[in-house]
């Protein structure tokens, strides 16, 4: 019989050759058993490990809720809504740094999309097939460099020319138009919250880029030549076939850049400036949730400051949730259309 | 050697579409076509065949320099429509595939409503009123015998049609532009009998205004369907004339081989 | 068809060539902010780089000194962190692949690793000073490992799973067919056929766990001198960089551009190895 023999999976030696047919009947059973136990075990084990990260989620909005109550007791709601950041007097308003989170994301995306749209048009449509693994692979470098990195960039390098000569530009050409001129006014002092936009916007890029240029990679090429065969242009093709056909992948890659923009902090805290205020102009600095959490937390006393600052962190998380839970429902809907049509 | 096209009794005579002259083709290092001479003639439908790999597909491709998408792979040689030779540098692509229009073994509709479909390709070299396109899209859809059942679902996406009908689509789609050529690859493959039924008959019809070629696995397709055929094999072309002919007593042993399903 | 030198047609290719320049364009603009960066740190990195950063200690401002704390502490914490991180990483990325398909624990447990890939690092860090730190009353190394562990679960869960997805059914098939149990046939088999990929998840993950700064600020802390405690504040080079770099003290900033250089080109250079040396893809 075959399964006495020496075999690399059954790990029997061949000295087990001689023994009786009812000694092998009950040595096969006995390892029958062993196996389905094993087996179990082993579903368990990795199951135990998987409800683990579940488990790691709900602890970590757990312990925020926890920890910020005594905040959320204190001024209820009003913590969403009011602009008063005062440690000394213990009035904690969230309301300045939530608008500074928001806004240098907005910024961030709106330079952001169309870059990385740009690119992965590049990456999948024009470049040779010679250099799209290494193009590729330096955009992904950009997403790899640590953020620290770019907050430092962003201060000692990147704010002065912007002072020196953007701003300047800015105020001179765009600030008399009502409206969108007080976008750009004030003094030109190279931080606030237009810089720290620009710095998010060139650390998110590569993660929207390597969505999208992805996705974009998942359009079946008949269909493509389908409508190559009727005479259209490269453009034609990626704006009438292969952005519809990726829509929801588009979107999805958009919003995770998104959730990474949002709670990214060091890069921010560099170059916004760190003060908790809302005005008009982008020039002006301010906060966002993370740059004050990462600023305030180490002179934080005990009791009010602590508790505001994990209130602001939770506020912050669960806006992230959201747009990473959406983000994440359009690029599965996109495979499930994948799967489908396979 | 140029084709020979003897004994179209049947047909009225024909003037050659297309010509190619001495086409070679290449993927990197490897050779797919070798010498290739033959004559499409206009408004007659030239079909195809031969074993997996025998370049009757590369061949197709050449003909609206669909290869060109794909860097690698070239073309030597001529092929003259028009008095123009198409592989010529100076001969605008985009502009040769509107005058030559392709369909797919795997129908292929856009992701967009049946109408839009239909009138992308339009919209790309003409300016039609929307009086005009909606009377170009259905006349196009009738030419595709498909207008019946589209027609009330004309704002519907093209993935909502079945199988043989987004085909039909596609052959709409080719034809809504007015090509001079319309090229098959395969088109019937992925259908069941009765469409395939319904695209053959259809064929008949659209040869009256349209030059075909049509790359087909299916020898009695070929058979049932075309005026022309060439038998291929290993990139190069073994037998081409007029189809009865070919079918009924092959001039070389290899095609009267495959046809008889000796092998292949 | 008489279109070849109409407007229309003109005006398309028009469009057509402008796109595509755009494109170019941003392809560039990406480009040049890498190298910029990249530049920038060499050239101010390197003035601070001689034999001292790796022998001395951090320095009080003005005085002169190394990042040897610093490096140490890194290099320790980042380990921790990996060491942990790795069992529970490819264990649940086990479970995703090899029994994810019926039942609601593993579409979920994906959706949610998916976003706890992407979370914010502060919040981590926030997460673990409320359940660990507050609680002991220290700041420590152990702390700051583990929040470094959180945050390389889910890079190393997801590559875990989609490396086990992309082994053939036949090799499992071929393995089931001689009598294996279930387990072996994952952990003998399968996981040995996507060895490389597996790691090079684990190397990425280290990667992005070296320059980790927000994280370790209310976890590890920092410290001024040689620690090797691990229930004790800890230095790394990340914090480090942090305080020097937003100093007045004109030693202190130099050697946060040292240390910047040092942690970039450190990641760079996994980043490209393992990318260039297991070539399997991960998504």
């Amino acid at each position: 019989m075959s399964l006495t023999e020496a075999s690399p999976i059954s790990g029997n030696s061949p000295k087990e050759k001689y023994v009786s047919t009812e000694e092998q009947q009950r040595q096969i059973a006995a390892r029958l058993v062993r196996q389905r136990f094993q087996d179990a075990a082993f579903r368990k084990v990795t199951l135990s490990f998987a409800l683990l990260v579940l488990l790691l989620l709900g602890a970590i909005i757990g312990s925020l809720v926890w920890g910020s109550y005594p905040i959320f007791e204190k001024f209820g709601f009003g913590f969403l809504t009011s602009r008063d950041w005062n440690p000394v007097t213990n009035e904690y308003g969230a309301a300045n740094a939530i608008y500074g989170t928001v806004v240098t994301s907005f910024i961030a995306l709106l330079i952001a999309f169309p870059v990385s749209f740009g690119i992965a048009i590049f990456l999948t449509e024009l470049c040779p097939a010679w250099l799209k693994r290494p193009l590729g692979t330096a955009v992904e470098l950009l997403a790899a460099i640590p953020s620290i990195i770019y907050g430092m960039w962003g201060l000692f390098v990147f704010a002065p020319l912007f002072a020196d000569y953007v701003q300047p530009f800015l105020t001179k050409n765009f600030g008399d138009i009502p409206l969108i001129g007080q976008l750009f006014q004030g003094a030109p002092m190279g931080i606030g919250m237009l810089t720290a936009g620009i710095i998010l916007a060139v650390m998110v890029i590569p993660f929207i880029a390597s969505v999208m240029r992805d996705v974009f990679e998942i359009v079946p090429p008949v269909l493509k030549e389908s409508a190559y065969g009727l005479g259209a242009t490269t453009w034609e093709v990626v704006r009438n076939i292969v952005l519809p056909y990726t829509k929801a992948g588009v979107v999805g890659g958009t919003m995770l850049g998104l959730g990474r923009a949002l709670g990214e902090t060091m890069a921010v805290t560099f170059v916004i400036g760190n003060t908790p205020k809302i005005a008009a102009s982008l020039f002006e600095p301010g906060a966002s949730i993370a740059s004050t959490i990462a600023n305030e937390f180490a002179e934080a006393g005990e009791g009010g400051h602590i508790a505001a600052l994990i209130g602001v962190g939770l506020v912050l998380f669960l806006i992230t949730f959201v747009v990473l839970a959406l983000a994440k429902v359009m690029l599965m809907q996109l495979s499930k259309r994948e799967g489908a049509r396979t | 050697m140029n084709a020979v096209l003897e004994s179209v009794e049947t047909l009225p005579a024909a003037s050659p579409k297309i010509s190619v002259k001495n086409l070679n083709f290449f993927y990197g290092g490897f050779q797919g076509l070798k010498d290739i001479n033959l004559d499409i003639l206009e408004r007659r439908i030239t079909a195809f065949i031969g074993p997996s790999g025998c370049g009757k597909s590369t061949l197709l491709r050449t003909l609206n320099r669909m290869y060109d998408l794909y860097p690698g792979q070239r073309a030597e040689g001529e092929i003259i429509m028009n008095g123009k030779n198409i592989l010529d540098k100076s001969q605008d692509v985009n502009l040769l595939r509107a005058k030559v229009g392709m369909v797919f073994q795997k129908p292929t509709p856009f992701p967009m409503s049946i109408y839009d479909n239909i009138a992308f390709g339009v919209k790309l070299y003409e300016n039609l009123s929307k009086a005009e396109m909606d009377e170009r899209v259905e006349w196009a859809l009738n030419k595709a015998a498909i207008w019946g059942e589209a027609k009330d679902k004309l704002k519907q996406s093209g993935l909502s049609l079945s199988g043989g009908q987004q085909q039909r689509l596609c052959i709409a789609r080719a034809v809504a532009v007015k090509p001079e050529v319309v090229l098959l690859d395969e088109p019937t493959s992925a259908l069941d009998p009765i469409s395939t039924a319904k695209i053959e008959e259809l064929l008949h019809e659209l040869k009256h205004d349209y030059t075909i070629a049509i790359v087909t696995h299916n020898m009695q397709q070929a058979a049932r369907v075309s005026d022309f055929t060439a038998y291929m094999y290993l990139g190069d072309l073994v037998e081409y004339g007029v189809t009865d002919e070919l079918f009924i007593k092959p001039k070389k042993k290899e095609t009267e081989d495959y046809i008889t399903g000796r092998f292949g | 068809m008489s279109t070849a030198i109409s407007p229309l047609y003109r005006k398309r290719l028009f469009i057509n060539r402008l796109a595509l320049t755009l494109a170019l364009a941003a392809m560039a603009v990406g480009m040049i902010f890498l190298l910029w960066i990249l530049t920038v740190l060499v050239i101010k990195g390197i003035g601070g780089l001689n034999l001292a950063v790796f022998t001395q200690m951090t320095p009080s401002p003005g005085s002169p000194g190394g990042l040897l704390n610093a490096i140490f502490g890194s290099f320790v914490m980042v380990l921790l962190g990996a060491l942990i991180a790795t069992p529970i990483g490819i264990l649940a990325g086990i479970y995703l692949a090899e029994f994810g398909r019926r039942g609601w624990v593993a579409p979920t447990t994906r959706f949610v690793n998916d976003i706890l890939l992407s979370a914010p690092s502060i919040i981590i860090g926030l997460f673990v000073y409320t359940i660990y730190v507050a609680q002991v009353k220290h700041f420590s190394a152990w702390a700051g490992a583990m929040a470094l562990a959180i945050i390389a679960i889910p890079v190393i869960v997801r590559t875990t799973e989609t490396m086990l997805l992309l082994v053939p059914a036949s090799l499992r098939e071929a393995a089931a067919a001689l009598g294996a149990p279930e387990w072996k046939v994952v952990s003998y088999v399968a996981l040995r056929a996507v060895r490389a990929g597996v790691i090079t998840g684990v190397l990425l993950a280290v990667a992005r766990i070296s320059g980790e700064t927000a994280p370790l600020l209310f976890t590890s802390l920092n410290n001024q001198f040689w620690s090797s405690d691990l229930n004790a504040p800890m230095a790394n080079l990340p914090v480090v960089i942090y305080q020097f770099a937003m100093s007045p003290f004109e030693n202190w900033v130099q050697l946060a551009w040292a240390g910047a250089m040092l942690i970039t080109f450190s990641v760079l250079a996994i980043n490209i190895i393992t990318r260039v040396v297991f070539r399997q893809r991960t998504e």
